[in-house]
């Protein structure tokens, strides 16, 4: 038992009130009272974290300061001799730049529709967010639920801001999406005769989150990968993306690929461009610790915006509401919202609950920051942090003993290692950066304002507006790789190889970036967060 | 704060660095100043690509964890697996049957297994991988998807096998065939795409997607929500 004295006492009051809450629950906060706690305590409202960017076709765009960064940065290839002219490296009708679900989906479809594709990946090939994703994805497949009640849900989670087409493809497709995947041989969590459990996210109005234990990212992940191993696609693993090659058109035509492991730059053309880089959480904006992947450093992003592409939300960014705080081992790891979808509460120093449970994140999060800072009642860890309650144990009071064990096997592994038995002790946990709201623009066809230049998943924008709900993401990345994929295959079809490759765009940002004085001789994209302390 | 966390020796590939003993072994590579490229994933326990084998001092057993989520020892001799070549066969499903005779084909080697337990031993996620091989031998593929299923593919159980087994990949494909042919499938959801492909589901959502924000405001705020 990992906890300290001190914490074992405090832990006492979570255990004096767990019998007085089995079955009760908590108000939910009423239309006002939300805007109220997002806009005093959301990490989007706070201003000094924000800066106009300087540079680029969004010049003047609101960003987290520390995108902003990446974004007013030089090229890698700034002082780098690419020759363009020679035959490229690899020549293909789809490259597709990350190797996580979206990618992947992507190259599915793309083959299937006879292109030749290709990805290439910074990491392995399934080192992805979407192998993290642990509590499930959404589809309206049950009769009383529909794509337009989803809509509703994801609209309104979004705040409005969402766009309404890119939000119709996402809950249209979702039913579709799931049976593609369970034809692949993708295990979700079903009963019996075949029906798919299925049970509340934050935000949900129906129970439509469906899981495969929580594991539900890396069994999608794992399935997708062996796929496209089987329809022997060609796939470059720690081979990051650092440009995009335009052509004499101005279209996207390709990528500059650097080899990780020789320091060696590769040529990539192509008639078309898919960027599934992810999102962002490594940039550990305002200094949060984060649930993502090694390589979510936004790298898609910057190069994107550099060969044109315009962004949406950017600056949006989605905090979880349930990071790990302690043991330390565990800090900002994601708790998955499946532990509060079985009845998990969040309670303060006083063992009481200050929030119901199933909020949407931006406002579980708000209210979990209002309760340590403002209110002074969160848990004081020997770190020097402050962190919240998640009741796990009521779990199994609520839905009989055995279904942590059943339902949660990854979190009571996890924390196991670090002697935390989340059946007998409560989790203390505290909001981290999940999930980049926004990201590059794009429409029905994942096509972005760049001729020839697709964005799907973590990297493109605007399906969730300002806050994404539970179980939307999974969906995402599946939906709109795969609307990638087809369109750039069709497109790709008719198409003469591309001519004229450049890095032109490169010059006239760089220009902007002299002339701004605002690069600060940064450079960018990131490709791996440093951690090294010496 | 860092000032009073005991720091403890550990040996990276031999070498010796004094790091606080709150760290994992990954944590512990980075403080080091190490710029991990290979052996580092998701950092949270679900990629399986920081596969670690380690020793403690003065003892001769080897053991094995995932850096991400194993803290380091005073005294551990460490070293990362950053790559596994173990075989994977290639396939396709809809010509698969959930069979013996089609397992044999893709993976025979599964059935040369010397029963000597050293994936079981080995596995960081405590999956009775033996136990999975025998369901897959006997065509129980149910059961063998079942035990396997939070297997993250992080090659150990592989890199132990006197057999020459790639155990993660036969679990993936047995995990597959039992999805694709032996669980039953969703009557309702099967009926919903295909209302879909028809368009009969547009009208509705249209209506929404067309209305005015003031509209869907209200109706998101008054909307039942399933108990």
């Amino acid at each position: 038992m990992s906890y300290t004295p001190e914490l074992r006492e405090l832990m006492k009051k979570v255990e004096e009130t767990r019998p007085s809450r089995v079955g009760v629950n908590y108000p939910r906060m009423t239309p006002d009272e939300r805007r109220d706690v997002l806009k005093n305590f959301h990490p989007d409202y706070i201003e000094d974290g924000f800066r106009e960017v300087r540079v680029g076709v969004d010049k003047g765009t609101r960003l987290t300061n520390e995108m902003a960064d990446i974004f007013e940065a030089y090229s890698r290839l700034k002082d780098v001799e690419i020759d363009l002219t020679v035959e490229p490296d690899y020549d293909v009708d789809i490259l597709i730049i990350g190797g996580g679900g979206a990618g992947a989906s992507a190259a599915l479809e793309a083959h299937a529709a006879g292109s030749n594709v290709m990805i290439t990946t910074k990491l392995r090939f399934g080192d992805a967010n979407t192998m993290m994703a642990q509590g499930g994805i959404q589809a309206a497949d049950k009769e009383n639920d529909s794509p337009a009640i989803h809509y509703l849900d994801v609209m309104g989670g979004g705040r409005l801001e969402n766009v309404p087409e890119l939000a119709r493809a996402l809950v249209m497709d979702a039913p579709l999406v799931i049976k593609w995947l369970e034809d692949m041989g993708t295990m979700f969590d079903k009963k019996e005769d075949g029906t798919m459990i299925t049970i509340h996210g934050g935000g949900t109005s129906r129970k439509r989150m469906h899981a495969a234990r929580d594991y539900t990212g890396a069994e999608i992940m794992r399935t997708l990968r062996d796929e496209v191993l089987n329809k022997g696609i060609k796939v470059v693993e720690f081979s990051a993306a650092v440009e995009v090659l335009l052509d004499d058109n101005g279209n996207a035509a390709g990528a500059v690929l650097y080899n990780l492991e020789t320091n060696q730059y590769e040529i990539a053309r192509a008639k078309t461009v898919i960027i599934a880089t992810g999102g962002s959480g490594r940039l550990h904006y305002r200094g949060f610790p984060t649930s993502n992947h090694y390589g979510a450093t936004a790298d898609g992003l910057i190069m994107g915006y550099r060969a044109g592409a315009k962004t949406i939300y950017a600056d949006s960014i989605q905090y979880h509401p349930t990071g790990g705080a302690y043991p330390p081992q565990l800090l900002g790891l994601l708790v998955t919202e499946k532990t509060r979808g079985l009845g998990a509460t969040p309670l303060n120093i006083k063992g009481e609950q200050f929030v119901y449970h199933l909020e949407t994140r931006d406002v579980a999060s708000s209210a979990i920051i209002r309760e340590c800072e403002e209110r002074g009642l969160g848990i004081p860890l020997p770190t020097g942090i402050t962190a919240v309650w998640l009741d796990s144990p009521i779990i199994d009071l609520i839905h009989g003993e055995g279904t942590i064990e059943r339902q949660l096997p990854a979190m009571l592994r996890q924390f196991q290692r670090f002697d935390v038995d989340i059946r007998k002790v409560p989790m203390l946990i505290y909001p981290t950066l999940h999930y980049q709201n926004g990201g590059l623009l794009i429409d029905e066809n994942s096509l972005s304002t760049v001729k020839n230049l697709y964005v799907a998943g973590e990297a493109s924008g605007g399906m969730h507006g300002t806050n994404r709900l539970m179980g939307n993401s999974l969906l995402d990345i599946i939906v709109f790789g795969r609307r990638a994929g087809r369109h750039a295959a069709a497109v790709s079809k008719d198409m003469d190889t591309p001519a004229g490759l450049n890095l032109e765009h490169l010059n006239s940002y760089h220009k902007e970036l002299e002339e701004t004085g605002a690069a600060d001789g940064r450079v960018g994209p990131m490709l791996l967060p440093r951690y090294t302390h010496r | 704060m860092t000032d009073q966390i005991k720091k403890v020796d550990i040996f990276i590939m031999g070498k010796r660095y004094t790091v606080p003993e709150t760290l994992t072994i990954m944590d512990a590579m980075e403080y080091a100043g190490y710029q991990l490229v290979r052996g580092c994933g998701c950092r949270a326990g679900f990629c399986g690509a920081c596969a670690t084998v380690y020793r403690m001092a003065g003892d001769y057993e080897l053991q094995v964890g995932l850096a991400c989520q194993t803290k380091v020892e005073d005294g551990m001799y460490l070293a990362q697996i950053p790559f596994f070549p173990g075989r994977k066969a290639t396939f396709d499903l809809e010509e698969l049957k959930p069979s013996t005779a089609h397992f044999t084909q893709l993976y025979p080697e599964v059935y040369r297994c010397l029963g000597c337990s050293s994936c079981t031993k080995v596995c960081p996620q405590d999956i009775d991988v033996m136990q999975y091989i025998a369901y897959i031998q006997r065509g129980d593929f149910q059961k063998a998807a079942d035990i396997s299923f939070d297997c993250l593919m992080c090659g150990l159980c592989v890199s132990r096998c006197p057999a020459n087994i790639v155990h993660y990949n036969a679990a993936l494909t047995a995990r597959r065939l039992y999805s694709r042919y032996i669980a039953k499938p969703d009557a309702f959801l099967v009926e919903r795409a295909k209302a879909i492909e028809e368009g009969k589901m547009d009208e509705e959502i249209d209506e929404l997607v067309t209305a005015d924000k003031e509209k869907l405001q209200e109706l998101y705020d008054n909307r039942e929500i399933e108990k």
